[in-house]
């Protein structure tokens, strides 16, 4: 095996010399994939176990004697569960509701379970705070509870949810929509009740996509930083948190690393154990014929229950985002409600920097992230080189790791010469492009995967070379592939918060930084107007890209952008 | 200009298993006039695609020379043959309209803006395209992609025309239509082609002479004509349309090359056969079900068979039958004429007979 390995890599070796350009390319992606990825992983490995410079145990043994990180382990692994048992039900009864039944609204219903998507994940458990906090509008005001605990368990769990919900309804609604509706017809047709249809057809063929959707929830929320670092509180401690605690608050490198290591080897094997079982999904709806749904799954008082489930989480959600808004434009949350321009006033003049820094880092890393991913795309699906398979899977891998690990990597791995980054806008720039590229190479290994090689091989039986193949078909078939994957990179971006909130310094910071440490020193009005801020950006710039892509294509060339 | 593939051969190593060969091609010689269009036909796998891409330029032989003119071309890249492939799935640029798609060679190519419009538009009406000039393909008929990825390979004046299943993914209807449709517009421009397929009616229909495959070897060249009444094996036989084999033994031989064979106690006098045989020769007769004549009443003792129908099949202006025979595999024959022959019934007890001119000697 190895021997024929080994040939088939020189013959791959040899073509592929043909081509000084294209060897070039390998090489220098491969390179940084190493250097950007894979070493700053290496660096919290060898930090956590080689404390001393010498192979040992006793950092873990350490950490594991220690009564409270043994719960923050559990407290992780329990609300990463809990997230994904809920959210996925939530997620599932509005996937439902909107592909199989004719409650009014559903266009509104899919919006608001898309906005949680674009704004900073965090942005839950601000409004949880200004809502039921000790000031909270709702247990203050409304109800006059004093001591309502919404900080530890029974708040973050709740933010959680509502924090990922959207992200299961949409997995959940594509492999609805997927499932042709006749079959559940059929089923009818041949006397099935509608709960028994529900139950031994729709449910049966969603069975994939719900367990898919229960991973990749695990994986979010055990990798989130922002809302536990508001919300968990000290008694009830959560992994990220006090891995970053460990590092920013006690300094202590390798403890930290050693609780960055335990956050990631959960969440890499359930990321590799959703991506086995994407790949082994077996059931395909073959349809012929479009068909429309008919909608007679459900009887009109279970669509009503379902409706009006729906239309709960949906008025969280917009109470959630008023509540933002409100707090951002009233001059003490909870105590004086004069409307004011005060809190923005503010993070112009206090806080510009920082949105000037976001958008400066979001702006250059996202297209470089985009392009990359696309050039890496290309060579996966299209060329055959040695250590292919190896840059396809370092290139995923920033998907499965949770930012805290990354970031407290990217401080271990460049803080020394001659890698001396910290401090410094590449540091950021890089842990940005690293951590989105996989964005664009998703999309774009769709794309080229739907494209028929035949296309290409036209276009050169028409005369034209490598060079030129590429550039007027190839380039052009991946460019809304790229724009849908350029959106998705810039919103996670701009709200990115667990892996850069390590990397920041004084002279580069970002909004999303700003608004937790106005958070943590009680400016709550403040962080709601860098939040509203943050998601104007994004809505402008959504807008000004999806505007250019439909005046330069008039459409999106087929594939559906997710925003 | 003409074409001539020698002594092609083209074996792809299983990528995981170096030991692993799959003999796609195996020694092709074939050369083809200028102007001529020449079909490949034969079973799934048996190596039509892959030496149809050898010809292109996707492929690189194992072994052997593809000549085009008094060129050798092996080296030449695909973008620099003067060849153009229509692809099975017409690969047609999804992010170009039909007149951009048409023009994309000549643009290639560096001609005028102008030049390459008064060409596309000339093309394009000769094709029955011209109302679809900004059209995008997404909003094309199965048949007018067809004539698009067509019209794409003709403006640039190949000298050769590779055609992959052009058809094939076309309803049967439009199916006839467009293979006179590329005949016709082949023949027009004089251009040299390769038609793969597998379908033998539309091999018969477009080509001058058909090229039957078996596993990666020639079977057979020859017109449509030569290939269906003188095969020169079973494979190709059986392969083209219908068909009887009949063992026989050679009584006796004659100068001119024909054979008085026995089959059943009775002697016939065939012509037609691939190779010399001598006295005592086990021979199959291939002869087709519509050579046979098929006729009911009294025992004919002429007759060479008498049988029962077991099956009967009415197709209107045709019968099929299929007759069992007493000691011999059943025996399928086709009557074109049922309002006067009758149709039989199955059970019906039949003479069979047939005239030997119609038949074809094989070996055995
Ligand atoms: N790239 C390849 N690598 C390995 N084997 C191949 C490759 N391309 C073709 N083959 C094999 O070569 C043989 C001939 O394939 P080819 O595509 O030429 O058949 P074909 O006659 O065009 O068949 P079809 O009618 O199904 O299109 C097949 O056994 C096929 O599996
Ligand atoms: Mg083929």
């Amino acid at each position: 095996m190895d021997e024929t390995w080994g040939r088939r890599s020189l013959r791959q070796l040899k073509q592929i010399a043909n081509d000084p350009l294209l060897l070039i390319v390998i090489l220098v992606i491969l390179a940084s994939l190493i250097l950007f990825i894979l070493y700053p992983l290496v660096k919290v490995i060898t930090t956590s176990f080689l404390p001393e410079g010498k192979f040992s145990f006793s950092v873990f043994k350490e950490v594991f004697s220690s009564w409270y990180l043994r719960r923050a382990f559990f407290n992780s692994i329990m609300m990463g569960t809990l997230t994904a048992l809920f959210g996925v039900g939530v997620g599932f009864i509005f996937a439902f509701t909107l592909a199989r039944t004719d409650i009014p609204f559903k266009k509104f219903f899919h919006l608001i379970a898309i906005i949680p998507i674009i704004s900073p994940p965090f942005i839950g458990a601000l409004s949880i705070i200004m809502l039921f906090g000790n000031n909270g509008f709702i247990s203050d005001h409304l109800l006059h509870l004093q001591n309502i605990k919404i900080y530890g368990f029974k708040g973050l769990l709740f933010a959680q949810i509502v924090t990922f919900f959207p992200v299961a309804y949409i997995t959940l609604r594509g492999v609805l929509d997927s499932i042709s509706p006749t079959l559940e017809d059929a089923a009818l047709d041949l006397g099935g009740t509608r709960f028994k249809v529900f139950r031994r057809v729709t449910l049966p063929l969603a069975v994939p996509g719900i367990a898919s959707a229960m991973l990749i929830l695990f994986v979010e929320t055990l990798a989130d930083f922002g809302n536990p670092l508001i919300l968990a509180g000290s008694q009830f401690p959560i992994l990220s948190v006090q891995a970053y605690l460990q590092i920013t608050g006690m300094y202590d490198l390798p403890k930290g690393s050693a609780l960055a290591l335990i956050l990631l080897v959960p969440s890499i094997s359930i990321f590799f154990l959703q991506k086995y079982l994407v790949s082994k999904k077996k059931y395909v709806t073959i349809t012929g014929k479009p068909t429309s749904s008919t909608l007679k799954l459900v009887s009109p008082m279970v669509k009503w229950i379902l409706f009006a489930v729906c239309l709960f989480f949906s008025l969280t959600i917009i109470l959630i985002y008023a509540s933002i808004l409100w707090g951002s434009l009233v001059k003490v949350w909870g105590s004086n409600n004069t409307l004011t321009f005060y809190h923005f006033k503010y993070v112009f003049s206090v806080g510009f920097g920082a949105v000037k820094d976001t958008l400066i880092i979001a702006g250059i890393s996202t297209p470089i992230a985009g392009v990359l991913g696309m050039v890496i795309a290309f060579l996966v699906v299209r060329k055959e080189f040695p250590l292919k398979h190896f840059m396809e899977v370092s290139s995923m891998l920033s998907f499965a790791v949770p930012g805290t690990v990354i970031g407290i990597g990217y401080i271990l791995a460049f803080n020394s010469h001659p890698l001396l980054l910290t401090g410094t806008l590449l540091i950021l720039l890089l842990n940005f492009i690293f951590r989105y590229v996989p964005v664009g190479i998703q999309s774009g290994v769709a794309i080229l995967r739907q494209v028929d090689p035949s296309i290409e091989e036209a276009a050169i039986d028409l005369g034209a070379d490598a060079r030129s193949t590429f550039r007027r078909v190839t380039l052009p078939l991946m460019v809304p592939a790229f724009f849908s994957g350029l959106i998705y990179s810039f919103v996670r971006a701009m709200t990115a918060i667990s892996a850069v909130i390590f990397l920041v310094s004084s002279n580069w910071n970002l909004m999303t930084v700003q608004i937790m440490s106005q958070v943590e020193s009680g400016r709550l009005g403040a962080a709601a107007a860098f939040s509203v801020i943050l998601v104007l950006i994004i809505l402008a710039a959504i807008i000004i890209i999806r505007s250019i892509l439909t005046l330069k294509y008039g459409r999106f060339g087929g594939t559906t952008l997710k925003f | 200009m003409s074409l001539k593939l020698v002594n092609i051969s083209k074996i792809f190593k299983d990528p995981d298993h170096a030991n692993k060969e799959v003999i796609a091609v195996k020694d092709v010689n074939l050369e083809i006039n200028e102007g001529e269009m020449v079909s490949f036909l034969g079973p799934s796998g048996c190596g039509k695609t892959t030496t149809l891409r050898i010809v292109s330029g996707f492929e690189n032989p194992t072994t052997g020379e593809v000549w085009l003119g008094d060129k050798m071309i092996n080296d030449l890249p695909p973008n620099k043959r003067d060849t153009a492939m229509v692809f099975q799935s017409y690969a047609i640029f999804p992010h170009l309209s039909v007149g951009q798609n048409i023009a994309f060679g000549l643009e290639l190519k560096g001609f005028k803006a102008d030049i390459v419009k008064k060409e596309v538009e000339e093309i394009m009406s000769i094709m029955n395209l011209t109302e679809l000039y900004n059209r995008s393909p997404d909003q094309l008929s199965g048949g007018q992609q067809q004539r698009v990825a067509l019209a794409r390979s003709i403006i640039n004046k190949p000298s050769v025309l590779l055609f992959d299943e052009p058809l094939s993914n076309l309803d049967a209807k439009l199916r006839d239509l467009m293979r006179f449709e590329i005949r016709r517009i082949q023949q027009s421009f004089g251009i040299t082609s390769i038609y793969v397929t597998h379908d033998q009616a539309e091999a018969m229909i477009v080509s001058d002479r058909i090229v039957v495959m078996n596993e990666g070897h020639i079977m057979q060249v020859g017109t449509p004509f030569e290939i269906y009444s003188h095969p020169v094996n079973k494979f190709v036989a059986d392969f083209i349309g219908r068909v009887n084999f009949i063992n026989g033994i050679v009584e006796e031989t004659n100068e001119d090359a024909s054979y008085k064979v026995g089959i059943g106690g009775k002697s016939k006098l065939i012509t037609s056969s691939i190779s010399p045989f001598s006295v005592g020769d086990k021979v199959l007769t291939v002869i087709r079900p519509e050579s046979l004549s098929v006729s009911t009443g009294e025992q004919d003792s002429t007759a060479i068979f008498h049988g029962i129908v077991e099956k009967a099949v009415y197709l209107g202006p045709t019968v099929e039958y299929d007759i069992k025979i007493e000691g011999r595999e059943n025996i399928s024959a086709v009557t074109h004429n049922p309002v006067v022959e009758g149709v039989f019934k199955p059970g019906d007890r039949v003479n069979i007979d047939f005239n030997p001119a119609a038949a074809h000697l094989l070996g055995a």
